[in-house]
């Protein structure tokens, strides 16, 4: 992404907005100028986050249906629509990590809601928000986190593998149903970051040898910029 | 409930065309009545949860208030009002019993937020209220404390998701767009497979009720709208060609003929919608409406003599009556075409 481009007409929803990969998403977008909400558990975090990102914080849980709605309204309403939206924030599943056999149903459940029902039920109550976007020619995106382990079968990592192996499934889905609403579905692996949930799942990982989760957040705003067609055209501009 | 009571089995659709003759349909079926090169529009508004309870201060009485219009345009800090004192959606609002005696300066506790009285509006019950926090801390307020508002016909408390239509987007209605139930996402692609057309504006529906005759027959108050550019050129587009456009709720028709200059174009654009629509009303741009099933008397109903005669309605009221067609926001539907003799009066 060119370091220049101003994103002050964009408006962009990040969940798990405050550690990790989702801080550094609304540092860099805030950064340039966008719009940003960010939704997050703890309230003091939150509103620490907001203060000093001047993006809006939104308390609330992306496992809990009773939140989800309720947290669309905040988004659309503080934003005045909505151009992207980032499902990024993720559980673990059991920790320290397990084998399936030792899986709690619980904690598998509570994988699923948030790294699976969480996003489904937050991307539908804004569908109609990206289609009034994708409509109005501003172009539209979700962009589901996912990880290697959607893909790869790793021991010990079965609830937030089949749970991000279902999300990366969707998200294909869905991009080939909402083609006809314009609206753009990816579903991006940042690599192994040294974030608070890596140290959660390998905590004697060494950090110098994880990607560093602003230049993850970088990557993934280019590939959100490059699905808008307004970006997309100023950033092949810029190229030439 | 998260499933939307368009999904309740059978809605049922009264279809009346533009010589007043009328078909019973499974609304199900809605698509056989609109025809290729048709447009389509409907309100794509999200809408609040508007009601809040909580308690007047300076008497400790109980109070629900009810958000029932825009001061001016997103600004979440004003808005005109109404209020109930004990009691909740269970008890029709005609039997609600009334707040206490509110005077200007009075604060109101709600829940996470705190309202002042700024002025009553000519009723004991209508009042400007203002919210001191940001905007953001009133949207987290009426997400944590707020309900929709809903009448006694429906017990159960109605959540968020029942009160969104599957294209809601921008939440500045204070009740449902509730003829957006009877279509989803499939219905949109089925009908552009057979080159019906579909667009949206944004329009602030109000609250269509109060329980009380005086603020009724105010209804329904000052109603913000946008219409943005590509539903403006739709619009000039079909007409140009002579295609029917249709209205997705009366909401739609009060944008659109709020918006029409004389010979019916429509600009771009934000503005406002005053005063009721009826029979001395010319629709200059709607040719046909998808509403609810009204009852005489409603400002809803009342919308329908500008595209029908008495007579033609009293027919479709005693359709309603004879197949037993359910009323409520979430009931059955009408399709109701301007009527020919009507038009050329327009």
């Amino acid at each position: 992404m060119a370091n220049d481009i101003d994103l002050q007409d964009l408006r962009v929803a990040v969940t798990g907005g405050t550690s990790g990969l989702g801080l550094a998403l609304v540092r860099l977008l805030t950064g340039r100028g966008a719009r940003v909400a960010f939704v997050a558990r703890g309230a003091q975090t939150v509103r620490h986050i907001a203060g000093a990102t001047g993006a809006v914080g939104i308390v609330g849980d992306v496992g809990n249906k009773h939140d989800t709605y309720p947290v669309a309204m905040q988004i659309t309403g503080n934003l005045g629509g909505l151009d992207a939206l980032i499902n990024n924030a993720s559980a673990l599943g059991p920790t320290p990590l397990a084998l399936l056999a030792d899986t709690q149903c619980e904690e598998l459940e509570q994988a699923l809601a948030v790294n699976l029902i969480g996003p489904f039920r937050l991307t539908k109550a804004l569908f109609g928000a990206l289609a009034a976007s994708a409509g109005a020619g501003r172009g539209a995106v979700v962009i589901n986190i996912s990880s290697d382990a959607a893909v790869n079968a790793y021991s010990c990592w079965g609830a937030y593998g089949a749970s991000k192996a279902a999300l990366r499934h969707m998200t294909a889905i869905w991009a080939e149903e909402a083609k006809m609403e314009r609206i753009s579905f990816l579903s991006l692996d940042p690599g192994d970051m040294d974030t608070p949930l890596h140290a959660l799942a390998i905590p004697d990982a060494d950090p110098t040898t994880l990607k560093r989760p602003d230049r993850a957040a970088m990557e993934i705003v280019t590939a959100l910029l490059a699905a808008l067609p307004n970006y997309a055209v100023r950033a092949v501009a810029e190229q030439q | 409930m998260d499933n939307h009571r368009l999904d309740r089995s059978p809605a049922k659709l009264l279809a009346v065309d533009a010589n007043g003759a009328v078909r019973h349909l499974p609304r199900t079926r809605l698509s056989s009545v609109f025809s290729a090169g048709d447009l389509i529009v409907a309100n794509d508004a999200a809408t609040l949860p508007a009601s809040l309870v909580g308690h007047h201060c300076a008497s400790r009485e109980p109070i629900e208030v009810r958000l029932a219009a825009w001061v001016s345009h997103h600004n979440l800090r004003e808005f005109a009002a109404i209020a109930f004192g004990s009691g909740d959606h269970s008890t029709r609002t005609e039997d609600r019993s009334p707040p206490p005696p509110l005077a200007p300066g009075d604060r109101l506790s709600l829940g996470p937020l705190t309202a002042v009285i700024e002025r009553l509006l000519d009723h004991p019950r209508l009042f400007r209220l203002r919210l001191s926090c940001d905007s953001a801390t009133i949207l987290a307020g009426l997400a944590q404390h707020g309900r929709p508002i809903q009448y006694a016909h429906i017990p159960e408390p109605l959540a968020l998701w029942d009160v969104w239509t599957r294209i809601a987007a921008d939440p500045i209605a204070f009740e449902a767009p509730s003829a957006g139930f009877a279509f989803d996402w499939r219905t949109l692609a089925a009908w552009r497979q057979r080159g019906i057309c579909f667009t949206t504006l944004t329009h602030a529906a109000g609250i269509s009720s109060t329980g009380d005759p005086a603020l009724d027959a105010r209804l329904p108050f000052d109603e913000p709208y946008h219409i943005p550019e590509r539903t403006a050129a739709a619009i000039a587009h079909a007409r140009s060609r002579g295609a029917r456009i249709i209205a997705i709720g009366t909401s739609v028709v009060r944008a659109l003929e709020s918006a029409a200059d004389a010979v019916g174009s429509i600009p771009p654009g934000h503005g406002i919608a005053r005063g009721r629509i009826g029979r001395q009303t010319p629709l200059r741009t709607v040719d046909a409406l998808l509403t609810g099933v009204h009852q005489t008397g409603d400002s809803h109903f009342e919308l329908l003599r500008a595209f029908a005669s008495d007579a033609v309605l009293a027919t479709v009221s005693e359709a309603f009556r004879a197949w037993d067609y359910q009323p409520h926001e979430f009931g059955d539907s009408l399709l109701i075409e301007r009527q020919r003799r009507a038009r050329h009066q327009a």
